[in-house]
């Protein structure tokens, strides 16, 4: 008789380079059940998955791709902690899943390599198999198997082939004793690793951290020993390291070239492959895709489709949304009697929602795209093409499609630096991306030019609206040049990081795979950014609403419904008017009119940018609120813009001249008048203090064009 | 001493030797850029940076100054 004992889930982590088919892999033996968050402090991405088979529960963590375990940053030595098991939030792990692309296995057995020395059970999935077969590739599973001590299956993930094989083959190995591998080093090496470790870790730290510290010349490891030991240590490594080139091991090149010859040893009579160098299918449209002239076109095509899908073609659905929202809140007005809670209801709760989900259009749109060019292979290239051009301010190629996209919005933008693996990089990336244009700045534009830019032509042929539209648009861009320079320079300075990248065959984009990305990115600003987007805008709300007494709207709002008169409208916007005036927003536009005098600015100016933290496009209905329009005026409306113009100061002279119409433009395009960008940042870079630094230097670039702008405007115009 | 820098399109070379001890190197090691691996050059990119390469059976795509790291022997055209 059998009791069903309670089985401890197996923990695996899965490793391989990148473009092997890795996340296919994982989403085919995890299917839906994945949690994706963050590692502790570090922006990489921590993705857990579950399986059960033959009644064991296993547990899988997708560490990123990576060709090497030789970490250089934090970041990188995430991986090497996981399956060291020095990973708090992770613990020990009982196997490792190593996965390659059989088609090129040479160069993949570099990291198994490296695994193996960890001395876990591994298992080896051969993936992409098929691809494999086409090119005239065969192996020898289990002539390979017997080679190397572990269970070896070939797969092809896309397919869902041989998954059960693969679970149960992890589900084994664990209980089987892990195969001695043959030491790699000579025995020197393995020597001084020791001795290193005597004087400075004892047994707390792992054999392996110092054979990597010995390995890796300016790795991660040695900056953090040298950290915790000092200077001593230092020097120990450095005459270790001399000694082994006096015995003729020369570090770091003695590592690629062990594990290359153990590689090759391996394979030989186990892999054969034409000997040929045969032009694929895969060379022959990068020729074209990589062209000089036919390969730029091509790629301007592409990113202008991108573009204009998120921009133009979110907008049906985003139209959709802001619909559903006025339908719920005229809904909720019916069945809930006016007061605070129906106002909380509907300009706070659903509004709040809105304001969230408002921008999940643009993020599905966008990681669409981004899915199938990275999931073909054609987002390699995008980087390779663009390089050139982004080394000029101090980033790479890989900067180029998320800084685009932000021109769109800078939320999905923000979102897709994740493919940026150094993190300086990454960073100069996400703090500039605000900078970019983005389709919420529009309504501030058109209002502005459609009220004080006159209708005219320049030189009889250059419409001014449409030039300064322009100008506007690529402001931010323009500057986001000098400012991640800059960044480049102070916060994020160090050496160039290396642009060394694989060029991955092209293939078929897998809907799977797709769909897969799609959902999470959705998901994690659903769940994780949009719950603060959600309470900075019921906060905006209670800052309007309270602590003025409503009644008298009500009452007059009772009115307009029975008997929509001129009059009875005029003393409801009024009244509106005052409450807003009156209220904390109010009372801190007035107590921030001394800071925004400079700019030309009066007070309800500075409601108006102060109710717009949430959202720029919002200081259109602020203002419309404040001139006595109502808050359902759009960018269009002629009474906001006649309101506008003919605002003064209590001298009689004009509030809005032109320069002081340019220097709101300018505030808001350098402002980061965003709460949904500040929370992404603040998610993405895993810190806080990035969504704040970024608030505090667009906010202060911002006001200081806009003083610039009144400055110079006014000099020129007086 | 050539580099991997000075090659003409379709050329093919062998790998002699790194410059360097240091990250980039330890990189380039690890992509498989060690003594005595073959790379032919594929073309650069349209605004003459990066390079790209085929080696040990995919391509590879190097910076200009990375690429000039990599001392070869050129290698005579295949017939």
């Amino acid at each position: 008789m059998s009791v069903a004992a309670p089985v401890r889930t197996l923990k695996v982590a899965c490793i391989g380079n990148p473009n092997t088919g890795k996340s296919t892999l994982f989403s085919a033996l995890t299917g839906i059940h994945t949690r994706i968050g963050n590692f502790p402090g570090v922006t990489v991405e921590k993705k857990i998955g579950w399986f059960e088979q033959s009644r064991q529960r296993v547990q899988l963590i997708d560490l990123p791709g990576t060709y090497s375990l030789s970490p250089r940053t934090l970041d990188e030595m995430v991986s090497v902690d996981v399956l060291l098991g020095q990973q708090a939030d992770v613990g020990a792990i009982d196997a490792v899943l190593c996965i390659t692309d059989a088609s090129n296995l040479e160069r993949h057995l570099y990291v198994v390599s490296q695994v193996l020395d960890l001395g876990l059970p591994v298992v080896l999935v051969l993936n992409m198999w098929d691809v494999a077969s086409e090119r005239g590739v065969t192996i020898d599973v289990a002539a390979l198997e017997r080679r190397l001590g572990i269970p070896v299956i070939p797969c092809e993930a896309h397919r869902k082939q041989n998954l059960v094989a693969i679970k149960e083959a992890v589900i084994k190995c664990v209980d089987q004793p892990v195969k001695q591998q043959l030491p790699l080093f000579p025995e020197a090496f393995y020597q001084e690793a020791q001795q290193l470790r005597q004087e400075f870790g004892g047994e707390v730290r792992p054999r392996y951290l110092f054979e990597r510290l010995l390995l890796d010349p300016g790795g991660f490891i040695e900056h953090q020993f040298e950290k915790e030991s000092g200077a001593s240590l230092a020097t120990a490594v450095a005459a270790a390291r001399e000694r082994l080139k006096q015995a003729g091991i020369r570090v770091p090149s003695i590592e690629a070239k062990l594990r290359y010859a153990w590689a090759r040893d391996t394979l030989a009579g186990v892999v054969t492959a034409p000997t040929t160098n045969v032009q694929t299918a895969s060379d022959r449209i990068d020729r074209w895709l990589t062209h000089r002239f036919v390969g730029v076109g091509i790629f301007c095509v592409i990113m202008f489709a991108v573009f204009q899908a998120i921009y133009t073609g979110a907008t049906p659905l985003m139209d959709l949304i802001e619909s559903v929202q006025g339908w719920l809140g005229d809904h909720i007005a019916v069945w809930v009697s006016p007061g605070p809670l129906q106002s909380l209801l509907v300009d706070g709760v659903v509004a709040g929602v809105g304001g969230v989900v408002v921008f999940l259009p643009q993020i599905v749109l966008l990681f669409l795209f981004i899915a199938l060019l990275e999931d073909c292979g054609y987002m390699a290239r995008a980087a390779f093409l663009m390089d050139k051009l982004m080394t000029k301010v101090g980033l790479s190629g890989k900067s180029f499609v998320p800084l685009m996209s932000s021109f769109a919005c800078a939320i999905p933008g923000i979102m897709a630096t994740r493919v940026i693996e150094n993190r300086r990089d990454r960073m100069t990336t996400i703090l500039v991306a605000p900078l970019m244009s983005c389709s919420a700045r529009l309504p501030v534009y058109v209002l502005m030019i459609g009220a004080f830019i006159p209708s005219v032509f320049l030189w009889g042929w250059l419409p001014l609206q449409g030039t300064v539209l322009f100008c506007m648009t690529f402001f931010g861009a323009v500057v986001a040049i000098p400012v991640a320079w800059l960044l480049k320079q102070t916060l994020f300075r160090g050496e160039t990081p290396p642009f060394v990248m694989e060029l991955p065959s092209y293939k078929w984009p897998s809907p799977g795979i797709v769909f897969h990305r799609v959902y999470d990115r959705a998901k994690s600003f659903l769940l994780r950014a949009g719950t603060l987007i959600f309470a900075t805008n019921i906060l905006i709300w209670a800052l309007s609403y309270f602590p003025g007494d409503h009644t008298q709207e009500l009452a007059l709002r009772e009115v307009v419904e029975t008997a929509p008169t001129d009059e009875a409208v005029a003393a409801l916007n009024a009244e509106s008017e005052r409450l807003l005036a009156e209220s904390y927003l109010g009372r801190s536009g007035k107590l921030i009119e001394p800071l925004v005098r400079p700019l030309g600015w009066d007070w309800k100016i500075g409601v108006g940018v102060i109710a717009s933290f949430p959202a720029r496009e919002v200081i259109v209905a602020t203002l419309g609120t404040i001139y006595s329009l109502g808050s359902d005026v759009d960018e269009n409306s002629d009474g906001l813009k006649s309101a506008m113009q003919s605002a003064t100061w209590p001298d009689g002279q004009p509030i809005y001249t032109v320069p002081v119409a340019i220097s709101i433009m300018v505030f808001f395009a350098l402002c980061a008048q965003c709460a949904a960008t500040l929370m992404v940042i603040a998610r993405e870079s895993s810190h806080w203090g990035w969504a704040v630094f970024t608030f505090v230097y667009m906010t202060g670039l911002a006001y200081f064009g806009a003083w610039l702008t009144v400055q110079v405007g006014t000099a020129l115009s007086g | 001493m050539p580099t991997l820098c000075e090659l003409s399109v379709g050329q093919q070379a062998r790998v002699l030797d790194l410059v360097g001890e240091d990250a980039i190197a330890v990189r380039l090691m690890e992509m498989g850029l060690i003594e005595g691996t073959d790379v032919s050059y594929l073309g650069a990119a349209p605004l003459g940076d990066p390079l790209e390469f085929a080696v040990r059976g995919y391509r590879l795509s190097l910076r200009r100054s990375e690429a000039d790291r990599v001392q070869v022997e050129l290698l005579p055209v295949a017939p």
